[in-house]
């Protein structure tokens, strides 16, 4: 909205001048009295990106002086904030100037918010750390530019905002910003990343050097705020990373067509490029980039694309395309910064799930390295995570992944995890070291199990250990059985409904416990006379039509499979 | 001085000489909102059962459409359209839909809450706010329940009202269909938790980062048909005074919204957003084509939604409408 209509004003000049336009997405937080939302509110009223009506509407509400509009409305969207007079979520805020279109993730700033930073942290280029000019550096502002750190947000803004209330004091000025690279400098060395740093003095209330340069601190004499916003690079460019396609979904329209969807990661693919597709690490070259205006001669990050390879490769969703000569690491392992999410607290002897680009794969955290503290910045030993705690663990994979580091690729290298029970998102994680080999140390699902180590007894059977879960009638059972076997399937089967069983129900857990770790597949049968089978694996469950017995039996398979119990389509016959 | 300032001049330069290097090369806010659409419209279709398009007929709904067509090509769009018909489309929508989805080979659903179209509900007899509730709402929930979908994209934007500015991409919808704004899952990169239970649904919203600007932009850029209505010509309309010389333009479609000896008018208008006839109020316009369309946005003093009588029934009302389960 900033090109307002003139005389002058010519609509093919401004499409053309919108054509160029690039998007730059960053994230603030705030808390209650800091003056986050009056900060934003300025800003897009300052560039006319709030419309007449939506001004209207707020005209003589809120806390400011009578015929001062409370920028700080404008913003805040729910109810249940309007009552309590706080932001509780992310807010997605847009605006654009001549130069540049914006996308702002707006977030509260209390410790319990650590998750809604995080989260819009995610996706930004640039990050707004607001202090208030009249307290000083507090916990809040350490905490938002810790987590911008951690989750590689390359350009911190430093905001000393309320410097109207301290008579625009340079030295004031200066004193926070010594104090505020030297919390910096702590966190970079802390989180591994560097925090490119820009400190600003501003006056949301006042719209000092906001929009426009303020005329009451000459002593400044930077950019305001937005021509910060204006002018930083925005870190899109991937170009020149090692290229990544995650595979979302084969296209196969007709028998001659097969194609693969997906979003370019990072770098640039062309026609005739090498790839190797992980984690089956089998090569071919691209033939054609399609889409939908017409093949293309080249495709960046972050682009939907569709690739067509030389050959016929098997090639399903979670696959990862990468470039022969740059490939990515394929882990049974990893190690990873963690921001737990969740009201449940981490619970260590529990499978979570975790999503990482395309797919997603049981996984066991085997221990947690540390708990940071974010008020002392140093680490501590921890039991457990809960809600916005931010750590270090290790987790293992039940099936290979093909990763990146984080501080590589911001793409390749992240994680959510999620709670198979609720299906909550549970926490946010970035990969900073990957092991072809599971952890050390670690009894139980996929460690040593007497003399044979479970990737002995894997490699030989070419499944890992598991329980299935069947319920239905006893003839759909036995086709499960035998379908199993005949892909080599090592099971044994056990009826629930034995005596024994029905009088020790903890005898079952243990029997199984020990098939498990010896590698096989024990099958857990309760036999009944219903007309459907039920059908559950590692907290997963799918239930069947049994007068449908080769769709049954696919369906279990691919079970097993998307449980990590059978590690490749081949070998789970699919 | 602060110390930041050489570091910003020394980086913009660098971006300067980047920019110039490669700009055939740099992708426009356009290309970038396009590939996050795609990217999202895969993977619904790759991890629900059932997914369905919501196609309303609207600006909106005709870029999320092309969208789909993109994320798939050269197979079919893998899902169906829906349309919720409340009986009180303007003609001229109803045409256009029909002609879209057979051009482009999808295949199309229509929904009526018919109970209620027959006991004669509509916006005046009962107010907006219960209209709303049994055409759009229930009609909705009940078509997603009757072909038992368990991901239905939408159109809507976030820079659209304010409620919808904390709305996820993927928004989370209990058994009754209702959005509880305070139990969201947190989203992360493009990383998309799509695991419901039995009977939980989620709506997406793939359009979510794109602005009403946007939207034309990229209607202009690609050429999408849409529907005569946005654009201004002479159509007969009932002209009401609302005082300091302003007016409503509302369209005659229906009988029952003629005020007594009301008699329309031709005025040259147009509409700005697509809903019921009874409810959505015409603007006065020169605008004839796309370009004199963005034109006129640029020069708007007024939210999109202003006209759409729906949204300030009450304080936050949109609000309330989407934790019943509205889109």
């Amino acid at each position: 909205m900033a090109t307002v209509a003139s005389p002058a004003f010519s609509i093919d000049e401004f499409l053309l001048q919108e054509r160029e336009k690039d998007l730059l997405r960053f994230s603030t937080a705030g808390s209650v009295d800091d003056g986050k939302s009056t900060l934003i509110g300025r800003l897009l009223y300052d560039t006319q990106s709030v419309y007449e009506d939506q001004v209207r509407s707020i005209e003589g509400k809120g806390t400011t002086a009578p015929g001062q509009i409370d920028f700080a409305l404008l913003t805040d969207g729910l109810r249940a904030e309007r009552e309590q007079g706080i932001t509780i979520d992310v807010a997605y805020r847009y605006f654009s100037t001549a130069k540049r279109k914006f996308i702002i993730a707006d977030t509260p700033g209390h410790e319990q918010y650590t998750r809604n930073m995080a989260t819009g942290a995610s996706t930004a280029d640039a990050a707004i750390v607001l202090i208030d000019a009249s307290k000083g550096v507090l916990i809040q502002s350490r905490r938002h530019a810790y987590i911008a750190s951690l989750l590689r947000v390359r350009h911190v803004i430093v905001a000393v905002n309320k410097m109207d209330l301290i008579g625009y004091d340079e030295r004031a000025f200066q004193a926070i910003e010594a104090d505020f690279s030297a919390v910096l400098n702590q966190i970079s060395a802390d989180t591994g990343t560097p925090v490119e740093r820009i400190f600003v003095p501003v006056s949301a209330l006042a719209g000092d050097n906001i929009v426009h340069r303020s005329k009451k601190m000459p002593w400044y004499g930077g950019p305001s705020l937005l021509e910060i916003l204006e002018s930083l690079p925005s870190s899109q460019d991937t170009r020149k990373a090692g290229f990544r396609f995650p595979v979302q979904r084969v296209l196969r329209p007709n028998q001659t067509f097969r194609g693969f969807a997906g979003q370019v990661a990072s770098g640039t693919v062309r026609p005739g490029d090498a790839i190797t597709v992980l984690p089956s690490n089998r090569s071919a070259k691209v033939q054609r980039i399609v889409a939908w205006d017409g093949d293309l001669e080249e495709a960046i990050a972050p682009l939907s694309v569709t690739l067509v390879l030389d050959r016929e490769l098997d090639i399903s969703r979670g696959d990862l395309i990468v470039a022969t000569q740059a490939q990515a690491a394929v882990a049974r392992s990893v190690k990873a910064a963690l921001v737990w999410m969740d009201q449940r607290p981490l619970d260590l002897s529990r499978r979570y799930l975790l999503k990482h680009t395309s797919q997603t794969v049981p996984v066991l955290l085997t221990s947690i390295d540390y708990r940071t503290d974010l008020t002392k910045l140093t680490r501590e030993p921890a039991q457990t995570f809960e809600m916005n705690d931010i750590g270090a663990a290790s987790l293992n994979v039940l099936r290979p992944i093909a990763v990146d580091l984080y501080g590589e690729n911001r793409s390749t290298g992240a994680f959510i995890l999620i709670d198979p029970e609720t299906n909550a998102t549970v926490a946010a994680g970035m990969v900073t070291a990957t092991s072809v080999d599971v952890t050390a140390g670690e009894e139980g699902e996929t460690g040593a199990w007497g003399a044979v180590t479970a990737g002995e007894r894997e490699a030989r059977w070419g499944h890992r250990g598991g329980v299935l879960e069947l319920t239905g009638p006893v003839e759909s059972i036995r086709a499960i059985e035998r379908s199993l076997f005949a892909v080599g399937a090592v099971s044994s089967r056990i009826d629930a409904n034995e005596d024994v069983f029905l009088l020790h129900p903890n005898l079952l857990d243990v029997v199984t416990g020990i098939q498990v770790r010896s590698g096989l597949l024990a099958l857990v049968i309760h036999a009944n006379q219903s007309d459907t089978l039920i059908a559950r694996a590692e907290g997963e469950q799918v239930e069947l039509d049994i007068d449908n017995s080769m769709h049954a039996i696919s369906a279990v398979h691919q079970l097993l499979h998307r449980a990590g119990i059978f590690i490749s389509s081949e070998k789970a016959g699919l | 001085m602060p110390v930041a300032e050489g570091e910003l001049l020394s980086s913009s330069s660098r971006k300067v000489g980047s920019v110039v290097a490669g700009r055939q090369q740099r992708l426009s806010h356009l290309r970038l909102l396009e590939a996050e659409s795609i990217h999202i419209l895969r993977e619904v279709a790759s991890e629900f059962e059932r997914p369905v398009m919501l196609y309303s007929i609207g600006k909106d709904s005709s870029v999320m459409l092309r969208l789909a067509q993109k994320a798939f090509y050269p197979a079919p769009i893998p899902f169906p359209l829906l349309h919720i018909d409340t009986g009180f489309k303007f003609a001229e929508m109803l045409q256009f839909r029909d002609e879209m989805a057979r051009s482009i080979g999808a295949e199309l659903l229509v929904w009526r809450n018919e109970p209620a179209i027959a006991a004669g509900t509509n916006p005046i007899v009962l107010d907006t706010k219960r209209c709303c509730g049994l055409l759009k709402t229930q009609a909705l929930l009940d078509a997603l329940r009757h072909y038992n979908f368990d991901a239905a994209f939408g159109g809507a934007r976030r820079d659209e009202e304010k409620s919808r500015a904390k709305e996820r991409i993927y928004s989370f919808r209990d058994t009754a269909g209702q959005w509880d704004p305070k139990n969201q899952r947190p989203e992360l990169w493009n990383l998309y938790n799509a695991r419901i239970h039995p009977g939980e649904s989620i709506r997406v919203f793939p359009l979510s980062n794109w602005t009403e600007m946007d939207v034309w932009q990229y209607i202009h850029e690609e050429k999408i048909p849409v529907v005569d209505l946005y654009f201004a010509k002479e159509r007969p309309m009932y002209v009401r005074p609302i005082g300091s010389g302003q007016d409503v333009l509302m369209p005659i479609e229906q009988d029952f919204v003629a005020r007594p000896g009301e008699r329309p008018q031709m005025v040259k208008c147009r509409l700005r957003s697509l809903g019921c006839s009874p409810c959505t109020g015409a603007i006065r316009s020169d605008a004839t084509t796309i370009p004199d369309i963005i034109a006129e946005l640029i020069s708007f003093r007024s939210s999109e939604r202003a006209n759409r009588v729906i949204d300030h029934d009450q304080e936050g009302s949109m609000e309330i409408k989407k934790r019943e389960g509205y889109f």
